[in-house]
């Protein structure tokens, strides 16, 4: 038989382990700390839905959460890299600002009047778009190049950029707000207009299961090919089964999120819908924005694990010497991570000017702290060489779900900052603890 | 006996200083196919520094550099690997955080039709260059950080040979390994010889490399002591142009050779 291989194939390392979770966990090769943060998050979430008296585990709560957190989820998937190699970027939620107002800039003014394509015109979103892209990404090589070639420690450049990008946010236009923005960039804020509706959210799962089950089906063959240890037919089953369920469990709650009552009774007007009694259900789907960030969060992973760019992130991490040695010119590869991360900031930018609808001198004021202490929570070594986009992810969704209980439990600002500051400590403890263990 | 071949590797009149002193002064150094030439010194006596200069890892200030007899341009780690030149360097440089094929391969990754790494065929690679060095290595998914210093120097041999190096630099090979694994790195050096690859092995302790070497080159204070082929001298004998500076009748006399 063809795929019959010559030599047996090595066993699974499952095999040796009785324990039925350790022989789950095992066969699965599912990450452990990963879990662990799942876990730690489902208790957040518990928790705060009982002690807000079953506000938080609701589908419009989880639907506004998920909204929330994409911007700086988008942001954290690049401060991952930048971290991993040993750097830091403080700047970040200063070039949001900056940009933010460029963008904002251009859609208002330069490109209806001055350009003259006039308020509404359909590429408008398009051309501030990239141009909100070309000044983030340049305004990264700029700190890439300080940084890779020039010798100056990230911390340093960074921190300057925090100030001089903030001081040019205010000097784009003398400190006044933007607004409102143009009506199809708003659509990457969400709200029910930017929202992908009932059907092609179900179509999202459907694509969602179906690039799971591939990827275990190809997965699979290629250890096949290669001869490699199998997982248990049983656990391959186990993770498409979980991969499937998580995304259509997803859907269905970003689908049990109705629009507002008046929201939806406008559109029954302006449609000739006639409102069914009981009131009209119009299903939000999937916000814009966060199919914007998982969408993001699914290249950076692919970035990291799967191209020479993302080894070449993770070798200089580990030992900058050996990756030199091993001829990467490691200053380059530098000078693209920040790059990226400028590229990145102008979604983010995009996202967060959309959803308040105005480019405001003070958007993404501390959100380099919130990014940073994502990617710290979401196992992000400072010392360099160890991080994922997926945890850095889930640890965007932990310090959000935070922030978002405590709004509704109706806690200080002020204790909340405390309460945020003690669980980032406490995090990394916790972290640095397993790391001890499992060495 | 005189050898009428090209030579793998010339190096000839070799000198870089840093700040005001000079670590390598006038040095020059030859190395024929499937030759293992020790290079043997104090520590400061300016073989690391020589050789860097081979592997591209410093810019020399004068000299030559001949590859087969013809001029070389040697300005980087990577200009280095263009002329077959591999260096398994003394502190170990291997990426800790990544596994065993990811090391391997770093620098000159496999990649599939659409230019994606492709981690199956490098690791499947990996397996074959790793059993015929070092059989009972299985470790192939874990960082590198979790294998003993024996594994880490057999990925390390590994990831030179794989890329079917012609001059192979050693710097200290034996140095974090148990005996047993030395004995393997020894035979290993033998097949690597009978391949026709040249070796340059560096070391301050005598005992690693007379019996593997045709050939040693003794420095001191950055100059040539001299050289000669282990079968014309004793242990001794090149003990005493390490410490001493004192050429043997058996040996060559160099520019750092003592005066009588």
């Amino acid at each position: 038989m063809a795929h019959q291989p010559a030599v047996s194939t090595a066993a699974h390392p499952s095999r040796h382990v009785t324990n039925p979770l350790q022989r789950f966990l095992a066969a699965t090769e599912l990450d452990t700390r990963l879990l662990g943060m799942v876990g730690a998050l489902a208790i957040i979430w518990i928790g705060f839905h009982i002690f807000s008296g079953g506000l938080f585990l609701t589908p419009r709560n989880l639907w506004n959460l998920s909204v929330q957190t994409a911007s700086v989820a988008v942001m954290v998937t690049g401060m991952v890299l930048i971290i991993v190699t040993r750097n830091i970027d403080l700047s970040v939620g200063s070039i949001l600002g900056l940009v933010g107002m460029v963008m904002g800039v251009m859609q208002t003014d330069i490109l209806p009047n001055q350009l003259g394509l006039g308020l509404g015109h359909p590429m408008i979103w398009v051309l501030s778009l990239a141009a909100g892209l070309i000044v983030g990404v340049g305004i990264g090589a700029l700190q890439g190049v300080i940084i890779a070639y020039l010798k100056v420690p990230a911390f340093i450049v960074t921190l300057g950029g925090y100030l001089v990008w903030r001081g040019a946010a205010w000097w784009v236009t003398m400190g006044r707000t933007v607004a409102p923005m143009d009506v199809r960039f708003q659509l990457m804020g969400g709200g029910p207009a930017g929202s992908i509706g009932f059907f092609w959210s179900w179509v999202v799962a459907a694509i969602a299961c179906v690039a799971i089950l591939v990827g275990l089906y190809f997965g699979r063959k290629q250890r096949l090919r290669f001869n490699f240890p199998l997982r248990p037919i049983w656990a391959e089953i186990s993770l498409g089964v979980i991969g499937c369920g998580l995304a259509i469990a997803a859907v269905w709650v970003a689908n049990a999120y109705p629009w507002p009552r008046r929201i939806a009774e406008n559109f029954a007007a302006a449609n000739g819908i006639t409102i069914p009694e009981g009131g009209l259900f119009i299903s939000h789907g999937i916000a814009i924005p966060v199919l914007i960030a998982v969408g993001v969060g699914v290249v950076m992973t692919f970035i990291s694990m799967r191209t020479r760019f993302g080894r070449y992130v993770f070798a200089m991490g580990g030992n900058p010497e050996a990756a030199e040695l091993a001829g990467i010119n490691t200053r380059w590869v530098t000078v693209k991570i920040f790059m990226l991360m400028g590229g990145l900031c102008a979604i983010a930018a995009a996202i967060s000017s959309a959803r308040l609808n105005a480019a405001t001198n003070a958007l993404g004021t501390l959100d380099e702290l919130y990014v940073i202490a994502a990617a710290v929570i979401g196992g992000t070594s400072l010392a360099g060489g160890v991080g994922t986009i997926a945890g850095a992810l889930l640890g965007a969704l932990v310090m959000q779900s935070l922030q978002s209980g405590m709004v509704l439990m109706g806690m200080d600002s002020p204790l909340q900052s405390i309460v945020v500051g003690i669980v980032l400590v406490f995090a990394v403890w916790l972290d640095t603890l397993y790391r001890r263990n499992k060495n | 006996m005189l050898d009428t071949r090209t030579p793998l590797v010339e190096m000839d009149d070799i000198s870089i200083s840093f700040g005001g002193i000079r670590a390598v002064d006038r040095a020059s150094i030859d190395l024929y196919p499937g030759e293992v030439v020790g290079l043997l010194g104090h520590n400061g006596a300016g073989k690391s520094t020589l050789i860097k200069i081979l592997s591209g890892a410093y810019k020399r200030d004068t000299g030559s550099i001949r590859i087969n007899g013809k001029d070389a341009t040697i300005n980087n780690p990577r200009d280095a690997k263009g002329y077959g030149i591999e260096t398994i360097y003394q502190q170990l440089a291997v990426a800790d955080n990544v596994d065993a094929a990811a090391n391997l391969f770093l620098g000159r990754e496999l990649v599939t039709s659409i230019g994606t790494l492709d981690d199956a065929a490098m690791e499947s690679k990996a397996r074959e260059v790793m059993g015929r060095l070092n059989p009972n290595f299985r470790r192939f998914k874990e960082p590198v950080k979790a294998l003993s210093g024996g594994q880490r120097q057999s990925v390390a041999i590994a990831r030179a040979i794989l890329f079917n190096a012609r001059i192979l630099i050693m710097d200290e090979p034996t140095a974090a390994l148990g005996p047993q694994e030395t004995a393997q790195v020894g035979d290993l050096i033998k097949q690597l010889k009978a391949d026709g690859i040249g070796i340059f092995l560096i070391s301050h302790d005598i005992h690693d490399v007379f019996d593997l070497a045709d050939r040693v080159v003794v420095m001191k204070n950055g100059q040539v002591v001299g050289s000669a082929r282990t079968e014309d001298v004793t242990k001794d004998e090149v003990l005493g142009m390490i410490i001493l500076g004192k050429v043997p009748p058996g040996a060559t006399a160099g520019p750092g050779a003592l005066e009588d």
